[in-house]
C-alpha cells in the first residue's frame, strides 16, 4: 500500500536561504509519525508546504497517491489534510459552537448556502456538539472564543482540525505554551485521536514525542537527517550529537 | 474517536446548541421597536418625508458597506462606484423608457451594479487594507470621469428629464415625497431582511470567519476568495439599488452620486453606528443626517467643524461618551454665542485639556458603562421572567 502522505525531493528556498532541502518523507496510513529537530530546522515550513500555505521551489507532494503539489489550501482540506497551528489561529469573535459548526457545515458542502439559518440542520448541530463534548468544550460552547482560557483555546484548535474529518492530521506543537496544569488535557485529546487518522506531529517536547510516536524523522537545517522507530532514533549517536544532547534526554 | 457510547447524554447539549444558534437569528425587542419607529415616521412626520427618504437611501447604502466591511473585513473608500452606477442605470432606464416600471428598473439597476461589483471584486482580493482603499478609490474615480465624459449620462449637467412612472403601475410619485418615502422604506426593509438572513446563514458565518482569520478559514476548507467575490457582488447590488432609489425619488442623477465625498460619508455613517450588526449603518445614517441637517441650520458656515469634532471625540472616548462630550462642547459654544474663531479656540483648548485628562476620564466612563450594563441585565431578566 502506498503511503498516505508522501513528499519527493521537496525544496523550499527563501531568497538565498534553504528552508527545506530535498525532503523525501513517507507517512504510512494510521501512523503516529513525529517530525523533530532543533529550532529553525524547518519543521513548520514543511507543514506549510504540505497544506499549501507555501508553494515548494521544487519537488512533489502526494496525498493517497494523488499529486497535490499545486492545489490550493482549501482544496487540500477537502481531500483530507487538516492541520493545527503552533500559535492559535482561531476566530476570536465566534463561539466554539459556531467555530466547529462552521467547519462541519463546510465539510458537508453547506457553506455556500445563504438562505438557510446556521444550525437549522440537525446533523450539523449534533456533530458539532459531539466534537465539543469530546474535547471538553461543551460547557463553554456559547462563549466568545477570544475570552476562553488558553488551555481551552488550545483544545479548540485541535477540535477544529478534527471537525474537518481529516485522513491526515498535521499537529504543530499541540502543547506549546500550555500551562503544566492544563497539559494533560491536551495530551489526552491527542492520545484519543481516532486510530484511522494518520498523524504527523511536530514537537519540541521529547516526553510527548516518545510517548506518542511510532516513527520519528529528524530534521536538521531543512534536510532529513535520520528516520526510524523511536528506539533507533533515541540511540542513534548522530541524533544525540545534534539534538538530544541539548535536550538532555537519556 | 476512542470515546463512544456518550450519545445518550448528548441530547440536552444538542438542544442547547440548537438554542444557541437560534438565539442569534431571533428578532429581539429592540429590532422590532426600530422598525415600528421607522414605520411610525410615515404617519407622524409627513413634513419630513424628503429628508427621511434620503436617510432611508443612505441607510441602505451603509448597510451595503457593512456587508463587506463589517462581515468580510473589506475596507472601501470607493463604494460610491456602485451607488452611482445604480443611480445612472436607473436614470437611463427611465429616461429612455427601456424599463418604465420603477420596481423592475430597481432590480435591473441592482443586477447591473452586481455585475460591476463582480468584475471589480477581483481587484480587492489581494493586498492589505491600504491597497484595498486605493483600488476602491481608483475604481470610483475612473467611473466618475467616465460619467463626466459620456453623452448618455449628461456629463457635468447630470441626467435631466427623468420621469418616473407610478410604482407597480399604481402609486404615483407625489410632490410631498410620501410615495417615495414609503417605497424607499419598503425596499430598505426587504433588503435588510434578506441581509439578515444572509449573515445568519452558514455563508454569513464563513464570512465572519474570513474576517476574523482568513488563514484559518482556508485551513478548514473555505474558499476565501470565492466568498469575498460573492459578498462584494451582493454588496454592490445593494449599493446599486440604493443609488437607483435616489434617482427614482429625485428624478435626477448627477455626478455627485459618484463623488469621493459620498464614499467617505457612508464610511463615516457606518463607523458612527458601528460595524458588523447590520443596524450600525442605519443608525449611523439617521444620526449623520439629523446632525448634519441640524448643524447646517444652526451654523451653516462651519457645520463640518462640529461633525469633525464629534468624530475625534468618539475615537478618544468611545462612541456614546464621545458624542455626549462633543454635544456638550457644541452646547456651551452655542449658549455663550461664540463666533467661529472663538469656538475654535475654545474647542481646541478643551480638546487639549481632555487629551491630558483622558486617563482620568476613561475609568469614570467605564464605571458608568458598567452600571448601565448591570441595569440593562436586570431589566432584561425581569422581562424574561415575565415571559415565562
Amino acid at each position: 500500500m502506498p503511503p498516505v502522505l508522501e513528499t519527493k525531493g521537496l525544496d523550499k528556498h527563501f531568497g538565498g536561504i534553504v528552508a527545506t532541502d530535498n525532503v523525501s518523507l513517507a507517512v504510512e496510513k494510521g501512523a503516529r509519525h513525529a517530525l523533530i529537530g532543533p529550532n529553525g530546522a524547518g519543521k513548520t515550513t514543511i507543514i506549510n508546504l504540505l497544506t499549501g500555505v507555501l508553494r515548494p521551489t521544487a519537488g512533489t507532494i502526494f496525498l493517497e497517491g494523488r499529486d497535490i503539489t499545486n492545489l490550493e489550501p482549501h482544496k487540500r482540506v477537502r481531500l483530507g489534510i487538516a492541520r493545527t497551528f503552533q500559535i492559535n489561529q482561531l476566530f476570536a469573535d465566534l463561539t466554539p459552537l459556531e467555530t466547529i459548526g462552521l467547519a462541519v457545515s463546510e465539510r458537508m458542502e453547506l457553506g455556500r448556502q445563504w438562505w438557510r439559518l446556521t444550525g437549522s440542520k440537525s446533523i450539523v448541530v449534533e456533530e458539532s456538539v459531539d466534537i465539543l463534548s469530546r474535547f471538553n468544550l461543551a460547557d463553554v460552547m456559547s462563549e466568545r472564543t477570544g475570552t476562553l482560557p488558553y488551555g481551552k483555546q488550545r483544545l479548540l484548535e485541535i477540535a477544529l482540525a478534527i471537525a474537518c474529518r481529516p485522513h491526515v492530521l498535521l499537529l504543530d506543537e499541540p502543547a506549546a505554551g500550555v500551562p503544566e496544569a492544563e497539559r494533560h488535557g491536551i495530551l489526552d485529546a491527542v492520545a484519543a485521536l481516532p486510530s484511522d487518522v494518520t498523524v504527523l506531529l511536530i514537537e519540541h517536547d521529547m516526553d510527548i514525542v516518545f510517548s506518542f510516536a511510532d516513527r520519528i524523522s529528524v530534521l536538521v537545517n531543512g534536510a532529513l537527517f535520520v528516520e526510524g522507530a523511536p528506539e533507533e532514533v533515541a540511540t542513534d549517536p548522530r541524533v544525540k550529537a545534534v539534538y538530544l544532547g541539548e535536550e538532555a534526554h537519556a | 474517536m476512542s470515546v463512544t457510547g456518550q450519545h445518550s447524554d448528548l441530547a440536552p447539549l444538542v438542544e442547547r446548541g440548537r438554542a444557541s444558534f437560534a438565539a442569534r437569528a431571533r428578532w429581539n425587542v429592540l429590532e422590532v421597536a426600530f422598525w415600528l419607529a421607522a414605520l411610525a415616521t410615515v404617519f407622524l412626520l409627513p413634513s419630513k418625508h424628503l429628508i427621511l427618504t434620503e436617510i432611508a437611501i443612505l441607510a441602505l447604502f451603509a448597510l451595503s458597506l457593512d456587508l463587506i466591511l463589517g462581515y468580510a473585513g473589506i475596507v472601501s473608500l470607493g463604494h460610491a462606484a456602485f451607488f452611482g452606477f445604480g443611480a445612472y442605470v436607473a436614470g437611463i432606464l427611465a429616461k429612455y423608457g427601456i424599463i418604465k416600471e420603477p420596481v423592475l428598473a430597481l432590480l435591473a439597476s441592482g443586477i447591473a451594479a452586481a455585475g460591476l461589483g463582480f468584475v471589480t471584486s477581483f481587484l480587492v482580493l489581494r493586498g492589505s487594507d491600504l491597497t484595498r482603499l486605493m483600488v476602491t478609490l481608483g475604481v470610483a474615480l475612473v467611473l466618475r470621469e467616465i460619467a463626466n465624459q459620456l453623452e448618455i449620462t449628461g456629463g457635468a449637467d447630470g441626467l435631466q428629464g427623468v420621469v418616473m412612472e407610478p410604482v407597480l403601475g399604481h402609486f404615483a410619485f407625489d410632490i410631498f415625497g410620501k410615495t417615495a418615502y414609503v417605497y424607499s422604506l419598503i425596499v430598505l426593509f426587504v433588503l435588510f431582511v434578506i441581509a439578515r438572513r444572509i449573515v445568519n446563514s452558514p455563508f454569513g458565518l464563513s464570512l465572519r470567519s474570513v474576517r476574523g482569520n482568513s488563514l484559518r478559514a482556508s485551513a478548514i476548507g473555505i474558499h476565501v476568495n470565492g466568498r469575498l467575490v460573492a459578498v462584494y457582488t451582493i454588496a454592490a447590488a445593494y449599493a446599486g439599488v440604493a443609488g437607483a432609489l435616489l434617482t427614482q425619488a429625485t428624478q435626477f442623477a448627477s455626478l455627485s452620486v459618484l463623488d469621493f465625498e459620498r464614499s467617505a460619508d457612508v464610511m463615516l455613517m457606518l463607523i458612527i453606528g458601528g460595524t458588523g450588526y447590520l443596524y450600525g449603518g442605519m443608525i449611523g445614517a439617521v444620526l449623520f443626517k439629523v446632525v448634519q441637517d441640524y448643524l447646517a441650520n444652526v451654523t451653516p458656515q462651519y457645520w463640518h467643524f462640529w461633525l469633525g469634532l464629534m468624530l475625534v471625540m468618539m475615537i478618544m472616548f468611545g462612541r456614546v461618551y464621545g458624542a455626549i462630550i462633543a454635544a456638550a462642547i457644541f452646547g456651551i459654544c452655542t449658549i455663550l454665542k461664540l463666533g467661529f474663531m472663538h469656538s475654535i479656540i475654545f474647542t481646541v483648548a478643551l480638546v487639549l485639556v481632555m487629551g491630558i485628562a483622558r486617563p482620568h476620564i476613561l475609568p469614570i466612563t467605564a464605571k458608568i458603562t458598567e452600571h448601565a450594563n448591570a441595569l440593562q441585565r436586570s431589566v432584561r431578566a425581569r422581562f424574561a421572567r415575565k415571559g415565562e
